[in-house]
């Protein structure tokens, strides 16, 4: 049984969450094989080489040098048709995003995304993942016929556990199938909105609001706290979505990730686009109304309750 | 131009979320319903489109009888009408089949351009919309936070431009940590769109009583393909972390929290 990854790169540097669908694909067992979609002569990393994997594959053409959906469908379909892996393993990035449940359409193939985890199950797999905004995990099996597509979710797998090989694994160039003419998307380059004012990553404390806060005139209760305990004020994508904080200040997938001593929480939900960017917090501190909210999960203190209450008598006790 | 929203009826944020006894699905027959948020915006950005350059806005959902609620309320937004593929089916159904479902009741249109949401509020697969433009024949493009139609071809209900020339989109795609790409291509295509790409409008008195008489049209759902993917088990997350609850009046638990953080997290 041969897992296929698929590593993704941009300039020949590698996106290092590649490196976590190996870890998961190593977790599924059997053999892996990595394959890296660039443009010809884009160097292999040598972090996918030390990998403990069976082969790492350059899939070169001219046309994979910038992303577009067109352009990785074609290309990975003709290669997974004449490698016939049993799954397909992605990290699920924006851009698998983009592409993978296209390959799939294309390939006639199951798709199960956004996964965080895989069990054996009857000689087979399952797939863990989250359902109704991280409150409920399925297990999901995939039907029909080989290959599976599977992607996961950024920091499900750590790359700390990724298995090293003894040796540089051997690596194979193949000219990638692509007809240019058929790609409809063009890129343009990427680029950032603003120079970020704001640099939440070096916080040492943040107080982060989430819709809990309910309307934009409480901001600045948040904020008193925020001063109070000598911390950076951030917030969960709704609120930045409304304006009634800078974008600049959104923690999440779409914004910063931060790893502060104190991460306080005010009416967070906790959905997954927003854990991803707190979780490496040292303390995570939860204030929410639902004693169900996923944000929950994740936090080592919690307090169930009213945040409209407990802010002022956080306040008072800080004086 | 012809703009169809593909929408989705989904389960209020507030609500508990309760597995049935089988362990196959969620015990939904007492929950309430909303339209997903991601797919709010998708029609509001078709809306804005239409203002911009004329046309008609379809919404399209697949699901049982319930979901005309929400296909009522994006006319009430301002949608001109309404396609509901019917199939109590598609409440639990996969990625596959709802983007089957769709693709056959827009077969029949001649749209320039597909809108939805990025991702569902309930599975979440954010399939939907990429597999249903494969279906489709169509270019597609996801996370979009930003549409641009180039108004010297956009006027056809073909999405052919009178002199051959094909319609051109631009759009921003959203990438990880704040990074942005504008990406052009042809019409017809589908686009994902992010929460946040507009301000939502609600409907208004006048739009709920205009909405009354615009036609919701019922399709009959497509002879159903086997399921794609089964679900095994369904239950509640386990904690990653060991969670200390601290309860007490507001005051109560406040102090506590401040004493802990001081004493034994160590935060200053």
């Amino acid at each position: 049984m041969v897992t296929l990854v698929v590593a993704e790169q941009r300039d020949g540097v590698l996106n290092r969450a590649s490196l976590e669908a190996i870890v998961a694909a190593q977790a599924m067992g059997g053999d892996v094989k990595v394959v890296v979609p660039g443009a010809p002569g884009t160097a292999v990393s040598a972090e996918l080489s030390a990998a403990d994997v069976t082969e790492v594959i350059a899939l070169e053409h001219a046309a994979l040098g910038a992303y577009t959906a067109d352009g990785f469908v074609q290309a990975l379909a003709a290669l997974i048709a004449a490698e016939s892996p049993a799954h397909v393993v992605f990290t699920h990035t924006y851009q698998t995003r983009d592409y993978a449940p296209k390959l799939a359409a294309r390939l006639d193939r199951s798709i199960a995304t956004d996964c965080i985890g895989v069990k054996s199950a009857g000689g087979g797999h399952v797939f863990v993942r989250p359902m109704f905004q991280g409150k409920i995990n399925a297990d999901v099996a995939l039907e029909g016929p080989a290959p599976h597509l599977v992607t996961f979710q950024i920091g499900a797998f750590r790359v700390d556990a990724l298995k090293k090989g003894g040796a540089a694994a051997p690596s194979r160039t193949i000219a990638a199938s692509v007809d240019p003419s058929a790609i409809r998307q063009k890129p343009e380059a990427p680029f950032r909105e603003a120079k970020q004012a704001v640099d939440l990553s070096q916080a040492e404390r943040i107080v982060s609001v989430g819709r809990g806060i309910k309307g934009e005139e409480h901001i600045a209760l948040a904020k008193q706290l925020a001063e109070a305990l000598g911390a950076e004020l951030a917030a969960s994508r709704p609120i930045c979505d409304a304006g009634w904080l800078p974008m600049e200040r959104q923690v999440g997938s779409s914004g910063q990730t931060v790893a502060p001593k104190l991460y306080l929480a005010l009416g967070i939900s906790g959905a997954i686009q927003h854990v991803v960017g707190m979780k490496g917090a040292r303390t995570i501190v939860a204030i929410n109304k639902d004693p169900e909210a996923p944000i929950f999960e994740i936090a080592d203190y919690g307090i169930a309750g009213d945040l409209f209450e407990i802010i002022p008598a956080m306040m008072a006790a800080l004086k | 131009m012809l703009i169809a929203v593909c929408i989705k009826q989904v389960v209020t944020r507030e609500w508990q979320v309760r597995v049935n006894e089988a362990k196959t699905w969620v015990r939904d027959q007492d929950a309430s319903w909303e339209l997903n948020e991601p797919d709010a915006y998708a029609l509001e950005e078709a809306l804005r489109l239409r203002e911009k350059h004329g046309g008609e806005v379809v919404v399209v959902s697949a699901g049982p009888a319930r979901v005309t609620q929400v296909l009522r309320e994006a006319l009430a937004r301002g949608a001109d009408r309404a396609i509901h593929v019917e199939g109590d089916h598609f409440a639990t159904a996969d990625a596959f089949t709802a983007a089957e479902a769709l693709a056959a009741a827009l077969g029949g249109e001649k749209v320039d351009l597909v809108l939805t949401g990025l991702q569902s509020d309930d599975q979440g697969f954010a399939q939907v919309g990429v597999v249903l433009a494969e279906k489709l024949g169509l270019a597609h493009a996801t996370i979009i936070m930003e549409v641009q139609i180039d108004p010297s071809t956009a006027s056809t209900g073909s999405g052919q431009a009178g002199s051959g020339q094909a319609a051109t989109l631009r759009v921003k795609r959203e990438l990880e940590g704040g990074w942005f790409q504008w990406i052009a291509m042809p019409l017809p295509a589908v686009i994902t769109i992010q929460s946040g790409i507009n301000q939502l409008r609600y409907a208004t008195l006048k739009g709920i009583m205009a909405a009354k008489k615009k036609e919701i049209r019922a399709v009959p759902a497509p002879a159903a393909a086997a399921a794609r993917q089964r679900i095994t088990a369904l239950y509640m997350p386990e904690k990653s972390k060991q969670t200390r609850m601290i309860s007490g009046s507001p005051a109560e638990a406040a102090k506590e929290l401040v004493r802990v953080l001081r004493e034994e997290a160590r935060v200053w």
